[in-house]
């Protein structure tokens, strides 16, 4: 695809992994090809199972026992591929250093951050004594801008919030200056501010240390925002190979054009479909009513939130979670919750099912107040309520099958039986895009996507007032969230159910909803119209959050991070 | 201090269980009907004013509570009082420890040195021969009863083969207590193991071993360091407490091989009617209990820094 370099850091050529699985041979790279070169960031972009991250463990032998490796991948002259253990140790931090995905699990929980550190010095530089390695271990915090480093020596990574736990992964992994730096999806588990702190941090590490990274990634943004060159990944292969900046404007694969235009985008909805902000069910009464003449009733809302107040006790500690907010979905209404972890949106999201222990405030579905509301009266408010979660591999039973799991609540509620049941789920299962021969099988022979249609199945049976859907597609990869964000905004249009969606995804929330209210520390900043909430955000956070997140164009996210950093 | 008040709580904890128990056993030996006094005659009925007298001395004629309390407050002051033939029941504990404790702690060691290094090769090795040998002769020992197992290796490595003496304490630690504390460290052993070795194959694909390993650390520091500290903490509590039940359920092998024990001594109290001692023993070997799992929490916050808020 490109001319061989001649002064490549890093060739790889008819790369192969294969898994022995009880004696069947699953191929999970098939032939991958590509070069990095000096100083230069690559990214390896592609769904999950494309084998993105089993290549870049391939190149340090992390693969499990059962895998099997071929070709080759030459780094400034060395083979990588079938080394004995001893050189590997010999290239592993040194020469290659690798950062991964979940910052707090890639930490050990039973040590101190500095141990971890210092291992790592120490295996490089065994001629240090105790206070030398002590300095270079301040001095790496300091590079990744860890603020007052002495202290952060002695804690233990539950200590750190994510994008400090990922920090200290990345000053671990330069302790032995590599020449390559492996980034296994670096920033797939923070919130989008801190993911740009850390893409930053990342930026000026390469500006300084003049080394070159493999960036593992299935987010556009963040590779427009670090990339110099794109890999595209599909099934093991690689099918394009370009330069940022050409990938993003022409692709000319097929794949690649498909996964570009999944990406949701801010603002793409102005553009591409306009969909009426009250549904026709909604605006049907309205117009009767200007007909008649009568002033305009507001319907009801069908959630109706005031002054919550959610206090968790844990320990003898009370941990406001939530924090006074008052909002409120009316029929037919979708409305986004979005903020960072711990901005309280979810646990929100579940106070409206009584799932929290609410301290203060009302909480009113159709009316009748959720918090004071036991036994049968619960049980009936609660038939009113669905709920899709984020993760549908843990939010399904794994011994109900599809059929089971449908059924359930039509069984438990509304009773049913024999051939009314059967029809009921067709249908449930028809609306979700999932008909014929899918009844039968168990959540593990589902695809993610699937599993999610599935669960929001599930959460519609009973033909709910309300909706909350808690990060619905967080878990999915681009071109499946596409699909089953179109599932579910099908659904909403035919069923006309109230929607609280809660998201950290600005584009998503974007594609989806009618108004917005952003979270912070427990409490809701701004709520206003989406147009009004994205184009001319009110509250300095709210510009933060747009501002945070990267945009899949090169160009644009350059012109936008310039902006943002001065 | 956090750590300070967190042992505090606990161990206040354990007070409320101990009164509890305790009092709970009082009752159940005193309590129910039988009459050790009556007993203690035989088939010749003692006299009344015998009776009377001897109701006194072991304070049987106050009401229930308060024989308790009576009790209790002698506990504190270390007073474990005197048995029906007039011995006190803390000196024939005192000279009988020192056996139970040597035994008991012997058999740990195994356990624990043992049951750790076959647990991590049992991992590291997981699905092969050695792992499936691991666990085929493990499963087996602990599945034959402590007494066949017992009289078969005094029978087999004692009397035919000589390798250790057949009874007694004569020959002294440790040759005298290798062969019994080996047979009661089997089921143990086998416990330890398995924990362990479900442990570490639970920690040795977690993503901070795939950073040990990335950084370049060799294979021994990566189990040594990363996997092992994470891993004991299931193993460290089945061995604390097992601790505890070696110092007491040891009753079967002390008779075996005739060792003068605790065990050995309580057994003989609940056959011969001497409820002061039977009360004396338990409550000795509920506060060991207490003891060691107290010891349990600490190791968990001393392991488990998670623990520490």
């Amino acid at each position: 695809m490109t001319e061989p370099t001649p002064d490549a850091l890093l060739r790889v050529a008819g790369l192969g992994v294969e898994f022995d699985v009880d004696g069947q041979r699953n191929v999970a790279v098939e032939d991958v090809s590509f070069e990095i070169g000096r100083n230069e960031v690559l990214a390896l972009v592609g769904e999950s199972g494309s084998g993105k991250s089993m290549t870049a463990m391939s190149l340090l032998g992390l693969l499990p026992r059962n895998a099997t490796v071929t070709g080759s991948a030459m780094l400034d002259g060395q083979e990588l591929i079938g080394l004995d253990p001893k050189g590997l140790r010999e290239v592993r931090g040194s020469r290659v250093a690798m950062i991964f995905q979940d910052p707090l699990a890639a930490l050990n929980p039973v040590l101190t951050i500095g141990f971890q550190i210092a291992e790592a010095v120490r295996l490089h530089d065994r001629r240090r004594d105790r206070a030398a390695v002590r300095a270079r271990v301040i001095e790496l915090l300091r590079l990744v801008e860890i603020a007052d480093p002495e202290t952060r020596l002695g804690q233990y990574p539950h200590q750190l919030s994510g994008g400090q736990c990922q920090r200290v992964v990345i000053a671990m992994a330069l302790a032995g200056d590599p020449e390559l730096l492996i980034a296994d999806e670096p920033t797939t588990a923070l919130d989008v501010t801190v993911q740009a702190e850390v893409l930053d941090v990342l930026r000026r590490m390469r500006g300084r240390l003049q080394s070159s990274i493999l960036l593992i990634t299935h987010d556009m943004g963040v590779v427009a925002d670090l990339a110099d060159r794109v890999a595209v990944m599909r099934r093991g292969v690689v099918v394009e190979c370009d330069s940022a900046e050409r990938l993003f404007a022409e692709p000319w694969n097929d794949y690649t054009r498909e996964l570009l235009a999944s990406v949701p985008r801010i603002g793409a909805r102005l553009v591409v479909t306009e969909r009426p902000s009250v549904p026709a069910s909604a605006r049907a009464i309205t117009e009767t009513a200007d007909a008649a003449t009568a002033p305009p009733r507001e319907p009801a809302p069908v959630l109706d939130i005031d002054e919550l107040v959610v206090e968790y006790r844990s320990r003898g500690r009370t941990v406001r979670a939530v924090d006074g907010v008052s909002l409120s979905v009316r029929r037919g209404e979708i409305v986004a919750l979005v903020g960072e972890s711990g901005s309280g949106k979810s646990t929100t999201g579940l106070a409206s099912v009584g799932l929290a222990p609410v301290a203060s405030g009302s909480i009113r579905i159709s009316g009748r107040e959720l918090k004071t509301a036991k036994g049968r009266e619960l049980r009936e408010l609660r038939q009113r309520v669905g709920v899709v979660f984020q993760n549908p591999t843990t939010s399904l039973n794994p011994r109900f099958s599809v059929r089971d799991a449908v059924a359930e609540p039509l069984r438990v509620h509304r009773r049913l039986r024999g051939r009314a049941l059967d029809d009921a789920v067709d249908r449930l299962l028809d609306g979700v895009g999932l008909s014929g021969g899918w009844q039968e099988r168990y959540p593990h022979e589902l695809s993610g996507g699937q599993r999610q249609r599935v669960a929001i199945a599930r959460a519609v049976a009973l033909d709910p007032e309300l909706l909350i859907a808690d990060e619905p597609t967080s878990a999915l990869d681009v071109s499946v969230q596409a699909r089953v964000l179109d599932v579910f905004r099908e659904l909403q249009e035919r069923l006309g159910f109230a929607c609280l969606f809660i998201s950290h995804d600005l584009a998503v929330v974007d594609s989806l909803s009618d108004r917005i209210a952003v979270m912070q520390r427990g409490r809701i900043v701004e709520i206003g119209q989406r147009e009004q909430v994205l184009s001319a955000p009110n509250h300095p956070y709210t510009r933060q959050l747009l501002d945070a997140a990267p945009v899949a164009d090169p160009v644009a996210q350059r012109a936008r991070r310039e902006a943002r950093v001065g | 201090m956090k750590i300070a008040v967190g042992i505090g709580t606990r161990a206040g904890g354990l007070l409320v269980v101990f009164v509890g128990v305790t009092f709970l056993i009082y009752l159940m030996v005193f309590g129910l009907p039988g009459d050790p006094i009556r007993a203690l005659g035989g088939d010749r009925p003692l006299t009344d004013s015998v009776v009377a007298t001897l109701r006194e001395r072991y304070n049987l004629d106050a009401p229930l509570w308060q024989q308790y309390v009576d009790y209790l407050a002698g506990l504190l002051r270390g007073d474990f009082g005197i048995d029906f033939t007039g011995r006190s029941v803390g000196g024939q504990m005192a000279a009988r420890w020192p056996v139970t404790i040597a035994l008991a702690l012997t058999a740990w060691a195994i356990e624990l040195i043992v049951g750790l290094v076959l647990g991590v090769i049992a991992a590291i090795r997981a699905g092969t021969v050695v792992d499936k040998s691991i666990l085929g002769v493990t499963i087996v020992a602990s599945a034959v009863p402590v007494f066949v197992l017992g009289s078969t290796a005094q029978l087999v490595l004692g009397v035919r083969l000589g390798w250790f003496p057949v009874a007694g304490t004569a020959a002294g630690w440790p040759t005298a207590y290798l062969l019994p504390a080996l047979v009661i460290a089997v089921f143990g052993l086998a416990a330890v193991s398995r924990l362990m070795r479900t442990s570490v194959l639970e920690n040795i694909n977690a993503d901070y071993v795939r950073t040990a390993r990335a950084k370049g650390l060799d294979e021994g520091k990566v189990i040594g360091v990363h996997v092992m500290r994470n891993s004991m903490i299931p193993a460290v509590t089945y061995l604390a407490t097992d601790l505890g039940f070696l110092l007491g359920g040891t009753v079967i092998i002390e008779g075996i091989f005739n060792l003068p024990g605790v065990g050995n001594l309580l057994f003989q109290a609940i056959r011969s009617h001497e409820g002061p001692t039977v009360v004396g023993v338990s409550t000795a070997l509920i506060v060991i209990f207490l003891i060691t799992s107290l010891i349990v929490d600490g190791l968990h916050i001393a392991l488990d820094p998670r623990i520490r808020r």
